[in-house]
């Protein structure tokens, strides 16, 4: 079967891209100023630290052994033990992952439905004021830089109005309530700032296809406008709207660092970051693999969708 | 209007205004001499109330913090150790003298080589063992040893031998420190169960708190422990530190009420922050200061006309007005201000003069421009502080061309290694270990490069010297000849600035560290 040999084919891709994402990042950790007995221990640095943490750690081994050394532990499922604080990474990613997981379902169960019905309102209104509304508001909400957008929802709702939970900090014992009443305003700005992509993108789509004769044919039976979109236009245009969207989730994932920052929420970004601050390869490699992997999967199921909903795709010729 | 009384209230219980000063701002504001008089009182003699939780929003936390004392380096670990372990001594918070926690007393032999210790009974550790001085002993041992890679490593190397003399702990030093008590009130040293050599990141401690959850990099909570053995501190029921680490983020949450306190206030976003209705700034003078910094052994700066030329070029005001927006005292280019016990008073204030700048460099026969290195990580407004320095230093004709270098590996690439740039010291708790740390020739963070044999011999004789207007003048030569020969230039001391709610009483100012000297969650109340 031809979509089992192409699933088959992708996964064995993406295990090869995983490792050269991992030899990448790790060149990279090494090529930044400063190893990281040196960075953790900053300006308290004395030679005798240094050399004291990196025979701990094993720093002193050249390069290559070290990357063997990881890459083995990983093979057998051990992500190891972070080097600044000495705890399990796998414990500590499994928490970081659960929440930004956690934030990106909701910020996506909120956008995506909405992207796309906004997006089909706007082509039933094309030209007319409602589609215009709605390009400049979600135009509007993707130009501001999101730590911006994030200021603003902070000094309004959190600051002046006191309506909703901040900062954002979710931690073990909340109830599902509370942990859905912190995510409110990081879910709000992220819907923002994913929103117009996949909106734009939706209109598009369904504009290419509302111009083709058999869409002139369902006019021309007497269907009113909004099933036309949804039954007869969407379908067709589903490819695109499916990469778009599947490339906002990936986003939504690995590139909220800043919102994370913003509102103080604990996931995987700002693990990441406090990580690289310290050069604790084990963490950034971990990390990176994870996003990787996020990036990858999206992806590859964006493509299998697409084919699935367009049988024409199944068989090349 | 409330509020400014409030305000006045404080700032005479605290001592910043005098009661004659505060009767007469009362009587400004159209207050009678009864009202008046209750208002004081009610302040000054405000019982610290009990109960209720209190939400601090801290900077400087990280996924990578760990409870052991002896790794603690982020100001967020600082406050835990406090919360839940307690040092052997303390210091004053005005004064800096060192008084007593674990140890009750102490005596020194005449040479200040061995120090007896007092060790207080009847504590218990949070495990409900018993505080013996055999825990003591072994905790100083673990920061003794290299392995352990204590902060506090620094410190214990110039202690010689630990051990218990009966309940006492008896100090051995190879050579007479009179500053030992203060030395063992760093906050690395905090008196663990066995030593903490079992299990160091078990946060078992005898402070008045016990942790309750830590989740490194975002929240740590505690609660109360029920049989303190002190009763002036520990006055809230539970604690928790969220770490919050944006600045605008931290300062959103205390103007929503949300926190009662946050630390490291912006000092440009700070007057915006006080016109919140029901905030406090609390700013404290401190030893942490921002430093230019030249390597007296290398070209061009071994000559000291240059040196002479670049202090005169600075302008002290404008960076304490621009840099710290007046959160801060000008520096006199030696690390000591008047926070340190034994400060030597009356040096003349070295200030901005383009004359003498302009003379001393045309002596030093330089020639061209000068290369300062700074960084954003360098400290807060570095590169801002390096642009005001280059316009102050070219009205005396002197070129100084800076060279912006990446925040990432500044402190291994540049600090220390470059010979000119930007950096900041935290304070210390005596002159000597700042002198100690910084200025000795055989000191590794000497990062102006001072060798000088006849400073070292006054610092190891200072040290010992257990008449303190003796040592009083010994200090004084030292300071100058760092002012007037070293490589440091010092325009600025920062000041701690931190900020509460209306709901938070009893914020101690306290020179030895930030907030509170760490003991801010422990020492205020809230109201309700």
């Amino acid at each position: 079967m031809p979509l089992a040999a192409l699933l088959i084919q992708r996964l064995a891709l993406s295990v090869l891209l995983m490792l050269a994402v991992s030899v990448v990042i790790f060149l990279g950790i090494e090529a930044l100023p400063g190893d990281f007995a040196q960075t953790y221990l900053g300006q308290s640095a004395t030679p005798q630290a240094v050399a004291n943490i990196r025979q701990e750690l094993g720093l002193d081994q050249p390069a290559v052994t070290r990357y063997f050394g990881w890459l083995g532990g990983v093979v057998q499922g051990d992500f190891g033990n972070s080097w600044a604080s000495g705890s399990s990474v796998s414990r500590q990613i499994g928490l970081r992952l659960g929440n930004t997981l956690f934030l990106a379902f909701w910020a996506a169960l909120v956008s995506v439905p909405l992207a796309i019905s906004l997006g089909m309102l706007a082509v039933h209104y094309r030209g007319r004021w409602p589609d215009r509304l709605i390009n400049v508001v979600s135009l509007g909400a993707i130009s501001l830089p999101e730590f911006f957008v994030g200021y603003i929802l902070i000094l309004f709702v959190a600051v002046q109005g006191n309506w909703v939970t901040f900062p954002s900090t979710v931690y073990d014992g909340m109830s599902f309530g509370q942990r859905l009443e912190a995510i409110v305003l990081p879910c709000a700005t992220l819907v923002l700032v994913v929103l117009a992509h996949m909106m734009r993108m939706t209109r598009a789509a369904i504009l290419n296809v509302m111009s083709s004769p058999y869409v002139e044919t369902a006019e021309l039976k007497g269907l009113d406008t909004l099933r036309i979109i949804a039954r007869h236009a969407a379908p067709n245009a589903v490819a695109p709207i499916i990469t778009v969207v599947a490339l906002n989730l990936a986003y939504l994932v690995v590139g909220v660092v800043v919102v994370e920052v913003v509102f103080v929420y604990p996931g995987m970004g700002q693990y990441m970051v406090d990580a690289v601050t310290v050069r604790d390869l084990p963490v950034v490699q971990a990390c990176g693999l994870i996003f990787a992997a996020v990036y990858i999967l999206l992806n590859m199921s964006a493509d299998i969708l697409a084919i699935l909903a367009n049988p024409r795709l199944r068989h090349p010729r | 209007m409330d509020s400014y009384l409030k305000y006045l209230g404080r700032e005479a219980a605290f001592g910043r205004i005098s009661r004659r000063e505060f009767f007469g701002r009362a009587a400004v504001v159209g207050l009678t001499l009864p009202v008046a008089t209750k208002l004081l009182t009610s302040s000054v003699l405000a019982a610290p109330q009990t109960g209720g939780h209190l939400k601090c929003g801290l900077e400087g936390g990280a996924s990578t913090d760990v409870l052991d004392p002896a790794k603690c380096t982020s100001q967020v670990c600082f406050v835990t150790g406090r919360n839940w372990g307690d040092t052997l001594i303390e210091s004053h918070p005005s004064s800096g003298e060192p008084v007593p926690s674990l140890a009750e007393s102490w005596d020194a032999s005449p040479d200040a080589k061995v120090w007896t210790f007092k060790i207080r009974k009847g504590v218990q550790f949070h495990n409900g063992k018993e505080l013996t001085v055999d825990d003591v002993v072994a905790t100083l041992k673990r920061h003794s040893d290299e392995a352990s890679q204590s902060g506090a490593l620094g410190v214990m190397k110039s202690v010689g031998e630990v051990k218990a003399d009966g309940g006492n702990l008896v100090i051995s030093l190879p050579e007479g420190n009179a500053d030992l008590p203060l030395l063992l009130s760093d906050y690395h040293l905090v008196i663990q169960p066995g030593g903490g050599m079992d299990d160091p990141n078990a946060a078992i401690g005898t402070g008045p708190y016990k942790v309750a959850s830590f989740e490194p990099g975002v929240r740590i909570t505690f609660e109360k422990q029920a049989n303190d053995w002190r009763s002036d501190r520990g006055y809230v029921d539970s604690i928790e530190l969220v770490v919050i680490n944006d600045a605008t983020a931290r300062t959103a949450a205390l103007s929503s009420g949300q926190v009662h306190f946050v630390n490291r206030v912006d000092p440009k976003t700070v007057d915006l922050l006080k016109r919140a209705p029901h905030v406090t700034i609390e700013n404290t003078p401190a030893r942490g200061h921002y430093v230019f910094i030249m390597h007296c052994d290398k070209e061009p700066f071994a000559s000291n006309d240059l040196r002479m030329a670049l202090k005169y070029a600075m302008d002290r005001e404008t960076m304490v007005e621009k840099i710290l927006r007046g959160f801060g005292t000008v520096g006199n280019d030696f690390p000591i201000n008047e926070t340190y016990a034994l400060f030597p008073e009356g040096l003349e204030q070295r200030s901005y003069d383009p004359d003498k700048a302009a003379f001393h460099f045309k002596k030093s026969g330089h020639d061209g421009a000068v290369l300062l290195r700074t960084s954003e990580v360098a400290f807060p407004g570095a590169v801002d502080a390096a642009v005001l320095y280059q316009e102050s230093a070219r009205k005396a004709g002197i070129n100084i061309e800076i060279k912006r270098e990446p925040g990432d590996g500044y402190w291994s690439n540049v600090w220390n290694a470059q010979p000119f740039c930007t950096s900041y010291w935290g304070g210390r708790a005596t002159q000597d270990q700042m002198y100690s740390t910084a200025y000795h020739s055989k000191a590794d963070w000497n990062d102006t490069k001072f060798f000088r044999p006849d400073f070292d011999k006054l610092l190891l004789e200072a040290r010992a010297e257990l008449d303190q207007a003796k040592r009083s003048e010994m200090y004084r030569e030292m300071a100058l000849m760092v002012r007037d020969e070293g490589g440091l230039i010092l325009p600025m001391f920062n000041d701690f600035i931190n900020a509460v709610t209306n709901k938070v009483e009893g914020y101690v100012h306290d020179i030895g560290n930030d907030m509170s000297n760490g003991y801010v969650a422990t020492r205020v109340w809230l109201t309700a």
